[in-house]
């Protein structure tokens, strides 16, 4: 079944193709063939997890074109970790495409819709399984041009315009430091391909400063496209596009384009522990950072969006402290359970039609299903037991603990309790309480919206027990070694983050649900100042506004003159020097007979010099 | 005392010279037309000049310029007519005024 595993991005791309070129005839039914082609990927995925998790990596190469002696290889290979992300991102993808039938229904551009899903997921399944750095970063690019394009889809909205070339242009900076530190590997190892590139790195034939540098310019890479600090402010302005993309994308698959990354390159990771700290760090910062920033955001999706930039981080952090499955099986849960959030976020936009949670309230009685739905989302993000995000959650705690990272680890733990706090502060502003909007006729979403977030709860349950019969452990180990710290599991780690999270939910009850005892604002009042910070996101887009891009427009402006005036000015000189040469030689043509014998006497007596000069004869 | 041959070549390209300034440069046509005659008078004293001091001196230099004389008076026939067809058209004889060839 392996070597069909193809097959998997070219069904989407399929997809893509067709709605291009019949999808103004067909609009309506575009879903239907989307869809099934989704499905198809889906089945296919899952028979190549299912063969993967008894057989070895099977890998396929072609060479795709030489420069001198060196050949460039394409081709595909199904590793573990592959087989696993296929399927996440081709179910989500699938459970996404039933959604949007829903709730992109009646919109005028909705057979270009589904074809731009299908380039997203062609891309997607196609990063994902590659063999090189050179075909990765194709396909990343693509990538990236699918959320370009998703994120603008509504682009009669100026913000989503806006929004959409934030995405691309911050991500693209991204971008920069991946291809550099490609460029330096091909100098060193003369390929591209994976399995050079790591004998290299481990046989130690490039210099340890080399490798770290290497490391921490694919790391940059992946903060483009995850979202992490300083890069990760086009996440939440990425939430102009529909909420199927929100739920596809930065929920689940191009925002794990990154984890991916760091984690099918671990090995020149391993090699460099300045790398592993940085990773950390810059993870585990992330982490505290964007979940300080959705406790006190209004917009509903925006909320979400800090929530998936914070739960990267924990991810970053989880593989920066050797915790490779950590971070890989906390990927797993979080695609599920966000994205079944960001689907349940909008079934209620598209009920009640804002997305400002102030106007919201009381919808517990009219969405009851999106509500349940809602609240297993929310249960596994916060890290209650019984659902995955506790058992992921606290692989990653664990993985910190025994790095020991300790600031780190107090930095993950007070990201518990502000994860579980907001989003039972979103929880509740939502669903309990009274209307607080204009009560239009609120009604529960139609089934094909149902039906999805219904699989990605019952997912988001039952993915967190994983481990147990299948030994996940070993098996995504299988193609990567290194010394793993295996201790003892602290128990009071497990203890304190369950604590942690319960009185996060508590407070949120206490402070937003009618029956609490504690006003809203208690804190916020006290403390103006550092709320305003956090509302205004620690005014980060402000200060690059004032600084990377007053630089870049500047610089802008000089080159515009240098283009203008210098360029363009040698091109007038040679084009008017050209005519100044013309117009001479039109002067010799005024239509005056005494100027045409002039010319024909100094050509004679040019003919008797030479002839003179040569000496007679020629 | 007798003049030498070189003489006669001289002052023959002097006045071949001062026909050609005159013919290029002169703004009446009528005078453009005299300097043509007086290049070709130039040519007629080199004829004559080698009829007798020339390397082999007989007597076809002199019959030969007898008949650039002859063509010389039909061409200035041929000029003067053109001249006037040209003035009744124009009702100007400055040659800057003939530049419908111009392109």
């Amino acid at each position: 079944m392996m070597q069909w595993a193809w097959f998997i991005p070219v069904f989407p791309l399929i997809s893509f193709i067709l709605i291009l070129l019949i999808g103004n005839r067909i609009k309506e039914k575009s879903a239907y063939l989307a869809i099934l082609l989704s499905f198809l990927s889906v089945i296919l995925s899952f028979f190549v997890l299912l063969e993967r998790a008894e057989k070895t990596t099977y890998q396929v190469e072609t060479i795709w074109f030489s420069i001198g002696n060196i050949d460039i290889t394409a081709g595909y290979s199904i590793t573990a970790l592959n087989s696993l992300i296929i399927l996440i991102v081709s179910l989500i993808s699938f459970l996404v495409h039933i959604y949007s039938m829903g709730y992109m229904k009646g919109h005028q551009r909705f057979s270009t819709f589904y074809g731009y899903l299908g380039l997203f997921t062609f891309s997607m399944l196609a990063l994902v399984m590659t063999t090189n750095l050179l075909q990765l970063y194709v396909f990343w690019e693509l990538v990236g041009l699918g959320s370009f394009l998703l994120i603008g889809f509504y682009f009669e909205k100026e913000a989503a315009k806006k929004a959409a070339k934030k995405a691309f242009i911050m991500t693209r900076i991204g971008d920069v430091g991946l291809f550099i530190a490609m460029i330096l590997l091909f100098w060193q190892v003369e390929s591209f391909r994976y399995e050079d590139i790591f004998q290299a790195v481990e046989s130690g034939s490039i210099s340890s400063g080399l490798v770290t540098a290497i490391a921490i310019l694919i790391f940059i890479g992946a903060m483009g496209k995850s979202g992490q600090f300083p890069l990760h402010t086009w996440l939440p302005d990425a939430m102009e596009g529909p909420t199927p993309v929100s739920a596809l994308i930065h929920a689940a698959t191009m925002v794990a384009a990154g984890v991916y990354l760091v984690a099918s390159l671990y090995p020149v990771f391993l090699a460099s522990e300045v790398a592993l700290m940085v990773v950390a760090i810059i993870g585990g910062f992330t982490a505290i950072f964007a979940a300080s920033i959705a406790l006190v955001q209004k917009d509903i999706k925006r909320i979400l969006a800090y929530s998936t930039v914070s739960q990267l981080g924990y991810m970053m952090l989880g593989l920066g402290a050797f915790g490779y499955v950590a971070a890989i099986f906390h990927l797993t849960t979080h695609a599920f359970f966000k994205a079944l959030l960001f689907l349940a976020a909008g079934s209620v936009i598209h009920a009640v039609g804002t997305q400002n949670i102030e106007n919201m309230g009381g919808l517990k009685e009219k969405m009851r299903f999106t509500m349940i739905l809602f609240l297993i989302g929310a249960l596994s993000l916060s890290g209650v037991p019984l659902f995955s995000g506790f058992f992921s959650k606290e692989a990653i705690l664990i993985a910190t603990l025994e790095s020991g990272h300790g600031v780190l680890l107090s930095l993950a733990l007070i990201t518990t309790f502000l994860t579980s706090f907001y989003m039972f502060r979103l929880f509740f502003l939502v669903f309990s309480g009274n209307m607080r909007g204009e009560t239009k006729a609120v009604h529960e979403s139609p089934k094909n919206m149902v039906w999805p977030m219904a699989i990605l709860a019952v997912l988001s349950i039952l993915v967190g027990y994983i481990d147990r019969p299948f030994s996940f452990n070993e098996w995504l180990l299988m193609d990567i070694h290194f010394n793993q710290h295996h201790s003892d599991h602290a128990i009071w780690i497990m203890i304190l983050s369950i604590v942690l999270s319960l009185f996060g939910i508590a407070l949120a009850y206490m402070m937003y649900h009618p029956n609490g005892m504690m006003k809203r604002d208690w804190l916020s009042l006290q403390v103006p100042f550092f709320y305003n910070i956090l509302v205004n996101k620690y005014y980060v887009d402000e200060f690059y506004e004032k600084t990377v891009i007053k630089v870049t427009k500047m610089s802008g402006i000089v080159l515009h003159w240098f283009d203008r005036f210098i360029i363009e000015g040698v091109m007038n000189g040679v084009a008017s020097f050209t005519q100044f040469i013309g117009r001479q030689g039109a002067k010799l043509q005024n239509g005056q007979t005494q100027m045409y014998s002039t010319i024909a006497f100094f050509g004679l007596a040019i003919f008797m010099i030479i002839y003179a000069v040569i000496g007679g004869g020629w | 005392m007798t003049t030498p041959l070189s003489a006669y070549l001289t002052l023959a390209l002097i006045l071949f010279c001062i026909g050609l300034y005159g013919a290029l440069t002169k703004r009446n046509t009528v005078i453009v037309l005299i300097c043509i005659e007086l290049m070709l008078n130039a040519a007629n004293i080199n004829f004559v000049a080698f009829s007798k001091y020339g390397l082999i001196p007989s007597i076809h230099g002199q019959v030969f310029s007898l008949f650039t004389i002859t063509i010389a008076a039909a061409e200035a026939a041929v000029g003067l007519a053109i001249l006037i067809a040209i003035y009744q058209n124009r009702k100007s004889v400055h040659i800057d005024d003939y530049q419908s060839m111009k392109h």
